[in-house]
């Protein structure tokens, strides 16, 4: 099997690179053309962002404050609501790449939900910090038994152990499909925890959080607006270089299992019919 | 389907008929965890009481992990696995003969371990007809994700650390609305019981509904 002849979607295509210069890309690897101008448009839109909701965008006080008064900390609602987006936004797509994948069997279904699964993790990983420091200013405490906290958290508990159902198995068809269900599985739990602890919950105290206010100014509204393009982008970037990876690394397994039969073959056409030199060969 | 399904759960029993897994093992390991979390809170009744729905149902989990592991590892031996698929027999069946096995196994292990709340922790039966009937939504549900993640699990290497990790997360609205529906029954006001019933209710068949379709591609895999 050669590589060049099953041009992946994201690679550079051979014939267009070497005129490029600095942009020649090496065809085994994880960019192209469009992933790097991808991955400079994001870099230039995370400092703009930046500047935005650091910088630019009035704290939450005074005047025009919200209800809930956050004063600087508000901040923090710009990076972390756009992150809990993407972070739900990435669950779907491996749940739903997961049932395409076992309705078209095509491998690029499956790489798309394990790339989406991986870098919905650390998105989820990155909600719960954020929420969990603005918890901090907001109640006083890192951590409420709250349904979206908790949703969240048994979310990320979920998918890692999908990725660890993946690690866990060798064969790449019975991993797609075992992967699959799992994360179908994993999905169709989440509303359902969410309502469950909503009711355990409120049987207990109100609900904590109060809704972000909906009647946000300009400023805030963009920034928070900027926030999820940027963050959408960020994911973009990382899932066209996680799935080339994952592709790449598909068809280094290939390879080697191919490299393994051939050489098996050839010892054998040698001649040594011995089954000693076969074992020791194989270690 | 319901035929193919009545002789697996019949090699099933029968198996456990045979070996006494459950009762021999299963079963004194829940009581064993009621008694360690005696231990661990204090042997004040009070506090033992107010928490015996939720200590109920950890140690019902704990116990239907032991059984759902030994119920795929008797198709995991000897290419039994394999003889289940060639036997002609409907994966949707099977999935239902292998869920309603660990559901009996489990509700044998709920009966043993209502008797030892009783008695070890002096809990109070207000409202019995919500306690059995919680019992058995919750059951089903457990049974029918259990025996997803069991086969999904099955015939890997790592699957006794992976199938905790799999299957508690997704079970944990079971545990929620299980205990909270005990809190209801053994204080006789069940009116919010019901609620948590009908929630256990509907786990139930959402995850038996899911098995039924996906038994197929994951019985046909190699």
């Amino acid at each position: 099997m050669t590589p060049d002849t099953s041009t992946p979607r994201q690679a550079g295509s051979p014939a267009s690179s070497p005129s490029a210069g600095r942009w020649r890309l090496d065809p085994a690897g994880t960019a192209s053309v469009g992933s790097r101008v991808l991955g400079l448009v994001t870099l230039v839109g995370i400092a703009a962002f930046l500047l935005v909701a650091l910088v630019a965008s009035p704290p939450d006080s005074g005047r025009d404050a919200s209800i809930n008064q956050m004063g600087e900390a508000v901040r923090i609602m710009y990076l972390h609501v756009p992150v809990a987006i993407v972070c739900f936004l990435a669950f779907f797509v491996t749940a739903a790449s997961g049932a395409m994948y076992l309705w078209r069997k095509s491998e690029g279904w499956d790489l798309l939900a394990a790339a989406s699964a991986e870098v919905g993790v650390v998105f989820t990983a990155l909600t719960l910090a954020t929420g969990s420091i603005w918890g901090r200013f907001a109640w006083g405490a890192w951590w409420v038994w709250d349904a979206r906290l908790t949703t969240t958290a048994l979310l990320l508990i979920l998918f890692l152990g999908y990725l660890a159902l993946r690690r866990a198995i060798t064969d790449p068809v019975a991993r797609a499909k075992r992967a699959a269900i799992a994360g179908l599985i994993g999905f169709a739990d989440v509303p359902i925890v969410h309502y469950s602890v909503d009711w355990w919950r409120s049987l207990h105290q109100k609900a904590t959080i109060t809704r972000f206010n909906p009647t946000i100014d300009g400023l805030k509204l963009f920034a928070l607006m900027f926030g999820m393009v940027v963050f959408l982008l960020v994911y973009a970037w990382l899932m066209v270089h996680r799935f080339r990876l994952q592709y790449v690394q598909a068809r280094a397994e290939e390879r080697g299992l191919d490299a393994a039969i051939a050489e098996r073959r050839a010892e054998g056409s040698s001649g040594v019919a011995s089954p000693l030199a076969g074992t020791g060969a194989a270690r | 389907m319901l035929h193919d399904a009545l002789l697996v759960v019949g090699k099933d029993l029968r198996l456990e008929w045979r070996s006494r897994v459950t009762t021999n093992q299963v079963m004194p390991f829940a009581v064993l965890v009621l008694v360690l979390f005696a231990f661990a809170l204090d042997p004040d009744r009070r506090i033992l009481q107010e928490a015996t729905p939720g200590l109920f149902w950890m140690a019902v989990l704990f116990s239907a992990l032991l059984a759902i592991q030994r119920a795929f590892v008797l198709e995991s031996h000897d290419g039994v696995r394999d003889a289940l698929r060639l036997s002609g027999l409907d994966p949707a069946g099977i999935f239902l003969g292998k869920a309603a096995g660990i559901a009996v196994h489990l509700l044998a292990v709920e009966l043993v371990l209502g008797v030892g709340v009783t008695l070890f922790y002096g809990a109070h039966v207000g409202g019995p007809l919500l306690l059995i009937v919680t019992c058995l939504a919750a059951t089903a549900g457990l049974a029918a994700a259990g025996s997803l993640y069991g086969v999904l699990a099955a015939g890997l290497r790592l699957r006794e650390t992976l199938l905790p990790l799999l299957l508690l997360p997704v079970v944990a609205p079971v545990l929620i609305a299980a205990t909270q529906a005990f809190q209801a029954g053994f204080r006789q006001a069940s009116g919010e019981g019901w609620r948590w019933f009908g929630l256990l209710a509907i786990f139930a068949l959402i995850y038996t509904s899911i098995g039924i379709f996906a038994f197929d591609p994951l019985m046909e895999e190699s």
